[in-house]
């Protein structure tokens, strides 16, 4: 197997054993997104000298390792990542897939972006993705559209779309990508990985650019279960810099991956299996669920009555939160400035007419609508109380069953374009993921199957703080299947 | 018609905190270059996060214990947003519902009765940065953004620009007696709003408000509501309408000048800070700071009465300013007489500091030097005259009284043979005095006693001089 294909834990432990460097490694994917990318656009910008420079870094910490022995190294030593480019990386432009960042570099390091690197990760370059994080597709970034590596005319999902296609096309062994209301679990199940949203506050904000800050989650997407573990042990823990985040010890996730389902009792959310879910995805869905079921878990019929509200309550919280947010984005300190304005208002407007695209407009306006002078109480205040009503269904299902099991997304990867002109549609391709934001509990998506050709993601939904049950049930599910393991055909098209 | 204007105060006081509201750069930017108090977070770059400085919500707690607030159980920030080039966030994390402290009051006095001033509220936020206009540009100076902003909303129960002068007068005196602002309004460590309306006096009619801003100080805010009440009157009185806007004071010109009008109520579009989890004060931290307040303004005047035997008027001067009060303590308890040390502060030093522009704090009167001061006129080393010379020079070089009765050669004259040549000279420039004292009015031995004060320039031992005098005088007899 090629260098670029191996997954976290097997490139770490060739590069333990000295049978590959990482340089090697880092190079070979290196040429292979020199390759590939001009056809999937996952990266917004790579930086391979970086990369390298960090790479023989790892390979001289690994040399002296296995010289003096000792603690065994990182487990991410030299293992070469994608970022999310709404994570700020400090001395690397960070756009959040916005015009109106287009030459910000931050002089810091995101809390997760840092904690890899203290692990040795070698960071390769920044994805693609919706601008500020506000899309299922990658369709609105202000720079390219990424392309499905399964399918390169259709989306890659979104809004983590450039880290879900550049792990699906082995362009980076793993990535970190962000999830507000299903950015992580949607793409990951549109290209055929695992992407995990962790619970609200496990992971530090700091450096997550914000989109909705009370939904918004660092988490990371990987090739299978086990290394998305691995990358949660890195990022996850309490940090200072963000007072979300919860200062609760982080559990060792390898260790949970063992165990098995049986005896677990896993919740089949009824308003999940509902009308308007492509046949192949509701199928593959039902067949993953009878995998469980034969590997020993109890399903149970649950609901969570307040499903349908999660969209409009979730275009409502998050929009309301995003307009206040993107205020900061004013031309006076940092990024786009039109200079040739009349005085700082015009520059003001001008620099947001000219720096944000329509969706972000679009979502500013709506938030700003959403929290106006008697506007408020009818329509932010409602979402908040709606919001609570759904985490108290996630509550209720939580005292019957250990996980829930549904669709992450009622479709698979739809064509580029068609749904770029109506934003309901759009929104719609969110439907499975955004309950789960909502409610602050956490969730991943695994590959269970294909529909048309195309990845289908199973949805393990988790209580709060308990990604060791989800990544566990997650993890017995790939040993009993395959499907983590297909590869799309890009090489034979080059 | 008869008026009256209905008047409520917003004061935004900053706080002494070492660092900023939300982040750990130093909160004290005043002498430092612009833009060298920065971070990521207080400029409001992209993915930072703000941390609340648990220092600033004591500061407030404390405010709010002596303003007899009721303290919140469960506080939260909120964002206030509107886009401004010193706004760098585009919102201002503020408070909106449930701030710290609610429904409190201070005293002030009308006519010699107590008046309660209710305190609507008092909660935390962070300041902005600084705009510096240079006629071709505007600069920003962003060391004062994120500085801890305390804001302190009286009720509408103010009346006159006098009841202003006053609330603002205590309200300063407590904070700095907290040590949780300096109060400084030149320098605008403390800013001042006034809300005024009138209505007909004794009814409940809701005036139109008017804001007034740009009061740089206890005086302006007098004289701005005096302005203000007298402009609404006269326009209301003419049959006119009083229009709701905003006014800033123009000093210079001592009247009040159209800054904006408000077609609507302000829109801020507030909403919970996301970013920071709700506040939940705990009733043992809140009573743990409620028993390390310091004394205040109040309950030192009236020990300063009962301890010190000094009048109801003394004590409460001395107590208006903490420093001052300290000072005064400082030399009672070094055993100086306290109503003469009383009567030295609100004498000679407030004169002293007034003619210098000094605060106490920038005074360099040590206590014990007052003390000493004291001792030299009870040893009769000086007179009550020279010394208030010497203060003058303790002010100006900081040395003590000693050294400067010393250096000065400003010791009384006492001796005799000296003090005798001039009584004699005295005796022979006054023969109509000399005359009269004679004839049997012994008060002219004042004036003769005064002249040799004179002739001596003060330094002649007055009751030495006494003496002398009308031991030569019998001798003429």
């Amino acid at each position: 197997m090629s260098a670029p294909a191996l997954t976290i834990r097997e490139a770490s432990q060739l590069l333990r054993a000295g049978d590959l460097s990482s340089a090697e490694l880092t190079r070979a994917i290196l040429e292979r997104i020199h390759r590939l990318d001009p056809r999937i656009r996952a990266y917004l910008r790579v930086v391979p000298e970086e990369a390298l420079a960090q790479a023989e870094a790892a390979d001289a910490h690994l040399a002296r390792w296995r010289r003096e022995e000792g603690d065994p190294p990182p487990r991410l030593l030299g293992i070469p990542l994608a970022i999310k480019d709404i994570l700020c990386t400090k001395g690397i432009p960070t756009t959040c897939g916005s015009r109106i960042l287009e030459n910000f570099v931050p002089p810091y390091d995101a809390t997760a972006v840092e904690r890899l690197k203290a692990q040795g990760a070698i960071i390769l370059g920044k994805t693609n993705t919706d601008e500020f994080a506000m899309g299922s597709s990658t369709e609105n970034s202000a720079y390219f559209t990424t392309r499905n590596p399964w399918d390169l005319s259709r989306v890659p999902g979104g809004s983590s779309g450039g880290s879900a296609a550049a792990v699906a096309a082995d362009m980076a062994l793993g990535a970190l990508g962000s999830d507000t209301g299903g950015s992580v679990r949607q793409p990951a199940g549109l290209c055929g990985v695992v992407g995990l949203k962790p619970t609200y506050g496990r992971v530090s904000r700091w450096g997550l650019v914000a989109f909705a800050s009370s939904l918004d989650q660092i988490g990371p997407i990987a090739k299978d279960v086990r290394d998305c573990a691995i990358l949660l042990q890195a990022i996850a823990g309490h940090d200072p810099r963000d007072s979300t985040s919860v200062d609760a010890p982080v559990p060792d996730y390898l260790a949970a991956l063992e165990g098995g389902v049986r005896g677990l009792r896993v919740g089949v959310p009824k308003e999940y299996f509902v009308e308007g879910v492509q046949a192949g995805v509701a199928d593959a869905v039902r067949a993953a669920l009878r995998v469980l079921e034969d590997l020993g878990a109890t399903l149970v019929e649950v609901s969570l009555p307040h499903t349908e509200y999660a969209l409009p309550a979730y275009y409502l919280i998050a929009p309301a939160e995003a307009s206040a947010n993107l205020a900061r984005y004013d031309g006076v300190k940092y990024g786009l400035s039109v200079r040739e304005s009349a005085d700082v208002w015009d520059m003001i407007r001008q620099t947001r007419g000219r720096g944000f695209g329509p969706e972000v407009k679009r979502r500013i306006m709506l938030g700003t609508y959403a929290l106006s002078a008697g506007y408020y109480d009818a329509y932010y205040l409602r979402a908040q109380k709606t919001r609570t009503l759904i985490r108290q269904d996630f509550d209720r299902a939580f005292q019957q069953v250990d996980v829930l099991a549904c669709p992450v997304s009622p479709t698979v990867a739809f064509p580029i374009g068609e749904r770029a002109e109506d934003p309901l549609q759009m929104y719609l391709s969110d439907v499975f993921t955004l309950a789960c934001s909502l409610a602050g509990v956490c969730g991943i998506s695994v590959p269970c199957g294909f529909a048309d050709g195309l990845p289908v993601g199973l949805q393990i939904i988790g209580n709060v703080f308990d990604e060791p049950t989800v990544l566990r049930v997650a993890y017995a599910y790939e040993q009993a299947t395959d499907w983590h393991t297909r590869k799309p055909k890009l090489d034979e098209e080059v | 018609m008869e008026y009256e204007a209905i008047i409520g105060m917003e004061v935004h006081a900053q706080l002494l905190t070492r660092s900023k509201m939300f982040c750990a750069c130093a909160a004290d930017y005043a002498a430092a270059p612009p833009n060298t108090r920065v971070c990521p977070v207080c400029l409001g770059m992209p993915g930072t996060l703000p941390v609340i400085n648990r220092r600033a919500v004591e500061f407030v707690v404390m405010t709010g214990l002596a303003l007899h607030c009721r303290i919140a159980d469960h506080s939260r920030f909120a964002r206030k947003n509107y886009h401004y080039p010193d706004l760098p966030k585009g919102y201002q994390i503020s408070q909106y519902e449930l701030p710290l402290c609610s429904d409190g009051y201070l005293e002030i006095e009308v006519d010699g009765r107590v008046k309660r001033i209710g305190i609507e509220r008092v909660h935390l936020e962070e300041d902005t940065a600084k705009l510096i206009h240079t006629g071709e540009h505007s600069l920003i100076d962003a060391n004062r953004a994120g500085v801890p902003l305390m804001e302190i909303v009286s009720a509408p129960d103010l009346r006159t620009g006098e009841e202003a002068r006053q609330y603002l007068t205590r309200l300063r005196t407590i904070l700095r007696y907290l040590g949780v602002s300096s109060g400084n309004m030149e320098e605008g460590s403390m800013r001042c709003e006034v809300n005024i309306s009138l209505r007909p006096a004794g009814t409940d009619v809701r005036g139109t408000k008017v804001e007034v801003k740009n009061l740089n100080s206890f005086r302006s805010v007098k004289q701005a509501i005096e302005y203000e009440t007298e402009r609404q009157r006269r326009l209301l009185e003419s049959g006119e309408r009083v229009v709701q806007v905003t006014m800033g004071w123009d000093e210079a010109r001592g009247r009040t000048v159209l800054q904006r009008v408000k077609e609507s109520a302000d829109d801020y579009r507030y909403f919970p800070e996301p970013d920071l989890p709700p506040l939940e004060l705990s009733r043992e931290w809140v009573e743990r700071i409620r028993a390390s307040l310091p004394e205040l303004p109040e309950a030192r005047r009236e020990r300063f009465v009962r301890d010190y035997g000094l009048s109801a008027y003394d004590a409460g001067v001395l107590t208006a300013d903490r420093d001052v009060a300290d000072f005064f303590e400082a030399v009672a308890g070094l055993g100086g007489d306290a109503k003469g040390a009383a009567n030295w502060i609100t004498g000679e030093i407030f004169r002293l500091m007034n003619a210098r522009g000094l605060e106490m704090s920038q005074m360099p009167i040590r206590p014990a030097q007052l003390c000493e001061l004291m001792g030299l006129i009870r040893e009769g080393v000086i007179t009550t005259t020279i010394a208030k010379d010497v203060l003058g020079y303790m002010v100006d070089t900081g040395d003590s009284p000693g050294a400067i009765v010393q250096q000065r050669g400003l010791a009384q004259v006492r001796d005799a043979a000296a003090l005798e040549a001039v009584a004699r000279q005295v005796i022979a420039d006054n023969p109509d005095a000399v005359a009269q004292y004679l004839a049997g009015k012994e008060q002219v031995l004042k004036f003769l006693v005064g002249q040799m004060m004179r002739a001596t320039k003060g330094q002649a031992n007055p009751t030495l001089a006494a003496e002398i005098l009308k031991a030569l005088l019998a001798q003429g007899r």
